[in-house]
């Protein structure tokens, strides 16, 4: 009945902890483009790809006291942090077992800040096109976040980095 | 004169009961409106399910599309015209996105996306670029129009004010399925002064804003939608509607891939079953072909399948009860046990269902979930967001409001309670 909510739960135990709602968004994503089984509908908005439906399914998790929402004033911005709680580990336990891949791949996501994950995810989002329309719409797309070339090259780096990942 | 500039000998008109007339002099606005692909919008509704409560939302996604094709006209034709910021190359490409935004819309598209993994921009965009009397006509224009609407309609156009008209927080898109559906459902609310909208709004660097004086037709707008979305888009009785058919498709998915002898080829369907959809196979596809299967299918073996062919077509819907997921998330491990101890398969016959709607909201540092906000032109010109001057719209902003249910089939479980006590126990669990 909840799988799809296991899942979830499952994924940011893996993680042990995720900085950010956008971090959370971008993770869920790129495991999605890795074929990893997740659900959530994602479009493109102003930070990149974003799910309202796993917005919703955190919201949910976290009435239900599966994952404990803790926010941090930073000053110039709030960031919420997520962790499973110990009902969120036997809630867990209901889902499918996740395949072994995932949790290295979810280790390598959660080492990179937000802004790095938000580029990858929106070039994941462009990956119908060559590489040079690739960029090219991040660039149109992500006007004000002036990513350099090499930053580019690195995230292109690491979607590679994943698919082995993944496919291991 | 260039096909671009091509004017009608005489203006088009179609009679429209939200906006009265839709204006077309455009000879490529005209030749659009009568390829097949953009006829196809006739044969798929606006609001899906709506129609099963309320009836008179039969409206399709081919009235929605000329609506906000006029909506644009009008901003552009009588309000940016001549201003600095607006650049009067962009008329045509904004025209023809507001024209044909919807156009990847499937048959029950939300239900149908889901249950097949689709997006409907991505089909959109299919369409606009591929071997479509849609893109013959777009190409005529000039070989890269047809890329430039796409771009639009993908919000990756470089010229963001152009995507705002069709995909902002007051876009002309919401201007008119707002009004549309409520014309088409009867509801009181959905109104909201448009022509003082259309009036108020101007267009800025990246996106269109509305001149401060017009901030109470802008709160109405905002207001308005508030109350459609929890009256009308989230109502239980559609949801439950939706679940149905979402059950169905993937019902008729696991029979197939389990090698199911069906009584009629679903031909439609197999590429969909299969991931191999081609885009002939797409546009192929529309409500008429649904319900033409969903008759069949109600005279299958498979009793799953023809019971929810009978209760779609049939509106013999599931019963809804609240549900609290912070309370009661147990409840539903209970209520999948029992199911299964019944017989019934809760996979298809027990289902919950969430309706979140955000208002309005601005931008957060640091928070995801960020979105374009309103901007309203101050006498001096500078620009400022509009919650921070309006007490109603502050009061809303950021305000997520949740709506969980649990829809089962209550018709089945009160026929035989007497015979089954596991499912009087149903009952009285799922009613709390």
């Amino acid at each position: 009945m909840l799988a799809e909510h296991a899942k979830i739960v499952q994924m940011i135990s893996l993680a042990d902890e995720v900085n950010g709602r956008k971090k959370l968004q971008k993770m869920v994503y790129i495991l999605k483009k890795m074929e990893f089984s997740f659900v959530e509908k994602y479009e493109l908005h102003m930070y990149g790809p974003y799910s309202e439906e796993l917005t919703l399914r955190v919201e949910e998790l976290c009435e239900m006291g599966f994952l404990d929402e803790t926010c941090t004033d930073k000053g110039s911005y709030v960031q919420y942090t997520y962790q499973v709680t110990e009902d969120g580990l036997k809630f867990s336990e209901t889902g499918d077992a996740p395949v072994a891949s995932l949790a290295p791949c979810i280790s390598k996501l959660n080492d990179q800040s937000s802004r790095f994950l938000e580029l990858v995810s929106t070039l994941l989002y462009f990956d119908h096109l060559e590489r040079t329309e690739q960029i090219e719409k991040v660039r149109i797309v992500k006007n004000k976040l002036n990513f350099s070339d090499e930053e580019i090259d690195a995230a292109f780096a690491f979607i590679a980095e994943m698919s082995a990942c993944a496919a291991a | 004169m260039s096909y671009e500039h091509e004017k009608l000998a005489e203006e088009k008109v179609f009679k429209d009961p939200v906006h009265r007339y839709i204006h077309v002099r455009d000879r490529v606005i005209w030749d659009v409106i009568g390829t097949r692909e953009f006829q196809r919008l006739r044969r798929i509704r606006q609001l899906g399910t709506t129609y099963l409560v309320f009836h008179g939302a039969e409206h399709s996604r081919f009235q929605h599309s000329l609506g906000v094709y006029e909506i644009v006209r009008r901003i552009i034709d009588s309000g940016f015209g001549g201003r600095p910021e607006w650049n009067e190359d962009e008329r045509l490409v904004a025209l023809c996105a507001a024209l044909l935004h919807d156009l990847g819309h499937g048959p029950f598209s939300h239900a149908f996306e889901k249950v097949f993994d689709l997006d409907h921009e991505k089909f959109t965009q299919a369409i606009l670029l591929g071997d479509t009397e849609v893109n013959a006509v777009l190409s005529r224009v000039s070989p890269e129009f047809p890329q430039r609407v796409a771009d639009v309609v993908g919000k990756t156009y470089k010229d963001k004010l152009v995507i705002s008209l069709i995909s902002s927080q007051i876009d002309a898109d919401r201007m008119d399925y707002l009004q549309r559906d409520a014309y088409y459902t009867g509801v009181q609310y959905g109104h909201f002064d448009m022509e003082r909208i259309l009036r108020v709004m101007r267009p800025a660097e990246e996106q269109v804003v509305i001149k401060s004086s017009g901030m109470h037709a802008v709160e109405d707008y905002i207001m308005s939608r508030y109350q459609m979305y929890w009256q009308v888009y989230f109502h239980p009785v559609s949801r439950s509607a939706e679940v149905i058919l979402i059950k169905i498709l993937h019902r008729a998915k696991a029979l197939y891939k389990d090698g199911y002898s069906f009584k009629q080829d679903p031909l439609p369907f197999r590429s969909f079953f299969n991931k191999t959809i081609t885009l002939e196979d797409y546009i192929s596809l529309d409500e008429g072909v649904l319900f033409t299967y969903f008759q069949l299918w109600m005279k299958e073996q498979d009793p799953i399948l023809s019971d929810l062919c009978r209760r779609f077509i049939n509106r013999k819907l599931f019963q809804y009860a609240e549900f609290d997921p912070a309370k009661e998330y147990r409840k539903i491990g209970q209520l999948d046990s029992l199911f299964k101890e019944a017989g019934i398969d809760p996979e298809y016959y027990l289902v919950t269902d969430s309706s979140s709607d955000l208002p309005y909201d601005f931008y957060r540092p640091g928070e995801e979930n960020e979105r374009v906000p309103i901007y309203l032109q101050l006498p001096n010109g500078e620009l400022s967001e509009l919650s921070r001057s309006s007490d109603i719209v502050d009061a809303i902003s950021g305000k997520r409001r949740t709506d969980h249910k649990i829809y089962f089939p209550e018709d089945l479980l009160e026929a035989g309670q007497e015979d089954n006590p596991l499912y009087k126990e149903i009952l009285q669990l799922v009613r709390g």
